[in-house]
């Protein structure tokens, strides 16, 4: 048996129902994450369709307006369907197809999950559904039309807050009535083991170019690195590879909504406290009977109770810290980044850039710091213009 | 501290909570509110069933019929909590000596505090805990408490389980909470059902009681599928006729139960 946790945090706390095929699944990643054919098939998959490796790119201009650290973007918004997700569900729905399932299912909040799992689902030829909040098909309808045109269904969920966590509760009881031939494909650094250990090392691709990238243009190790984090994916794939470099500091950007003095955010580190849910041990938001707290954020990627226990494990350790970030600072950074670079970023993305803006003037001119820029933010154009009062039509 | 009887003749029956025929009705605490719960309680024992599951509320219960779903709701809106649930438990207690075990998630628990939550029961007389999101190679997290407290940690068989059913038995105590995968109208009158083959496997590993949770909610049900194990467990019909008649329920749970536990026990 594999060892499940990260020091207290993770570990498979599921109903019996799943953990047969859990133990399916951590049998079958096992032995394909070291099978030669598994990963020249999915190296295929990522460099030749998803656009990979993507690009570092020096952001000169915000560099210069800032006066301190030289910023580099990695851009993963560069990436087919325009995510960094796309790294996750190719390596997921290529293990699904090892494994003889012939059918994916997945949650999704802002979209993005969803449209990366139902573009993997199309092009490997697997049957998909997407379960979605009401609310959230709502928010983001353009995507919900995406990912029928890609030919996934799309299964609006009804119970609770009708957002990201009701998403998964729904997948997670749907995969429990089904999974012979279905495989979950879950979209974050989160629930039971081996899900935070397979999205992260599908994800560790970010960090694995990065850090080559940034020897090859700086001839040196980046003095920090900066990503945002709801579950905490793009975060772990751009921190894995940096963890055992003790000197480059690694910085978590959560959503802190209208405030962490509100109750309207959703900054886990910040506010939350160790508790098990969603088959892991973690930090969650929740009362103080235990029950998970409704979140918010501006961004539906970022709007999760939760956090990877891999991150609870950083957190608690003091390897990588976690600050949070308001709506107000990251719609700023997301039209700064659009008017000084030339570049788009997703709202989640722009959570990082936030940070990024506030730290760069503290550090030396000599000193490096990468941004993940996990997304672009085509999704947000218009609920950006209606947070500034202007409606226009999608 | 649990005495380690296992090996005798005495302990075997301390170790099996419910024996043949028994009858388990669910409800969720709260639903519509506390005093109602308290008043199903003993309108349950009067009515002749074994054993309450009592239901603690939560947020996100992931692996419930949208039934129980809707219930966890009803109680959370009420405000009920762990603290207030034991002090309704310790009410109840004047009134009735039936067995309750508590079926609960584990957040709610472990944000109690494991030590706390497992020496309330005692005081209470909670015999074991059903945690849905607690499988066996997790048990560890509240054996230790659960033990030293005396309270049964029941185990869930599937019948996904499969080679998993041997080890599960086998660690198990209190009785064997088995859901089989097809409805109990559908599977009525099917007589080389996978019930039968898996409460074989279960009584081979071990000489412990099973009950069936899957939908149970006629007469002629209960006393067919009573006959295939143990005891039966009633949870979204008692729960429907609590969302329909809220305060007035107990009345209605109590003549409900009756007519249940009289089919079980005409075998």
């Amino acid at each position: 048996m594999t060892d499940t946790r990260f020091g207290i945090f993770g570990g498979q706390y599921i109903p019996e129902v799943l953990m047969g095929e859990i133990k399916k699944i951590e049998a079958a990643y096992e032995n394909y994450k070291n099978d030669e054919k598994f990963n020249a098939e999915l190296n295929t998959l990522l460099n030749k369709y998803a656009g990979r490796p993507s690009l570092l790119y020096f952001a000169k201009n915000m560099t210069e307006d800032l006066g301190g650290a030289k910023i580099y973007l990695k851009r993963e918004d560069l990436n087919h369907t325009g995510s960094h997700k796309i790294n996750n569900v190719l390596g997921q729905a290529l293990l699904a197809k090892y494994m003889g399932k012939t059918r994916v299912i997945a949650e999704t909040g802002a979209g993005q999950h969803g449209v990366a799992t139902a573009t993997a689902a199309a092009l490997l030829g697997l049957e998909c559904e997407i379960f979605m909040g009401l609310e959230d098909t709502v928010r983001q309808s353009l995507n919900v039309y995406r990912m029928e045109l890609l030919g996934a269904k799309v299964h609006a969920v009804t119970f609770g807050t009708q957002t990201l966590k009701d998403a998964v509760n729904e997948a997670m009881s749907e995969w429990a009535s089904r999974s012979h031939d279905t495989l979950y494909v879950l979209g974050s650094v989160m629930g039971p083991h081996p899900f935070p250990a397979i999205v992260r090392d599908f994800q560790s691709v970010i960090s694995k170019e990065a850090r080559s990238q940034i020897l090859e243009a700086e001839g040196k190790l980046p003095d920090a690195v900066v990503a945002c984090v709801g579950g905490g994916s793009n975060a772990m794939g751009i921190f894995y590879n940096f963890i055992n470099d003790k000197n480059v500091k690694l910085i978590g950007c959560e959503a802190a909504g209208l405030g962490v003095d509100t109750d309207k955010h959703a900054a886990t580190v910040t506010k939350g406290r160790i508790g098990i849910f969603h088959g892991m041990k973690s930090i969650f938001c929740q009362d103080e009977y235990g029950q998970i707290s409704p979140v918010y954020s501006i961004s539906a990627g970022l709007d999760y109770p939760g956090i990877g226990p891999e991150h609870a494990y950083l957190h608690e350790t003091g390897r990588a810290d976690y600050v949070p970030v308001t709506d107000d600072e990251a719609v700023e950074a997301f039209e700064y980044l659009s008017r000084i670079e030339g570049i788009i970023p997703a709202i989640e993305s722009a959570h990082a850039v936030a940070y990024a803006k506030k730290l760069a003037p503290k550090m030396k001119k000599d000193e490096i710091m990468i941004v993940c820029l996990s997304g672009r933010g085509d999704k947000d154009v218009a609920a950006i213009a209606k947070y500034r009062g202007r409606i226009i039509n999608e | 501290m649990l005495p380690q009887l296992q090996n005798t003749e005495e302990g075997l029956l301390m170790n099996n909570i419910i024996s043949k025929n028994s009858l388990i009705g669910f409800i969720m605490a709260g639903d519509p509110d506390l005093e109602t719960t308290k008043k199903c309680i003993i309108a349950m024992d009067d009515a002749g069933a074994d054993m309450v599951e009592l239901g603690i509320p939560f947020s996100d219960p992931i692996a419930e019929s949208k039934v129980i779903q809707s219930a966890n709701i009803r109680a959370l809106k009420s405000g009920t909590h762990l603290t207030n649930i034991f002090l309704m438990l310790e009410q109840a207690r004047k009134s009735t000596d039936i067995p309750i075990i508590c079926h609960s998630y584990i957040n709610p628990i472990f944000n109690y505090g494991y030590e706390p939550f497992f020496e309330m029961c005692k005081k209470v007389k909670v015999t074991g805990v059903v945690v849905p999101d607690l499988p066996y190679e997790e048990k560890s997290e509240i054996k230790e408490y659960a033990d030293k407290y005396g309270v049964h940690i029941i185990s869930f068989v599937v019948p996904a389980s499969k080679e998993r059913i041997q080890k599960i038995s086998q660690n198990a105590s209190g009785f064997i909470y088995f859901v089989p995968s097809i409805s109990s109208t559908a599977m009525m009158g099917d007589s080389s059902s996978e019930i039968d083959k898996i409460v074989e496997i279960i009584k081979e590993v071990k000489d412990i009681p099973v009950a069936l949770g899957f939908g149970i909610n006629t007469a002629s049900q209960a006393e067919y599928f009573s006959k295939k194990a143990d005891g039966v467990i009633i949870g979204n019909a008692i729960v429907k006729i609590i969302e329909k008649y809220s305060k007035t329920s107990p009345e209605y749970v109590y003549n409900y139960v009756k007519e249940m536990k009289n089919a079980i026990i005409q075998i």
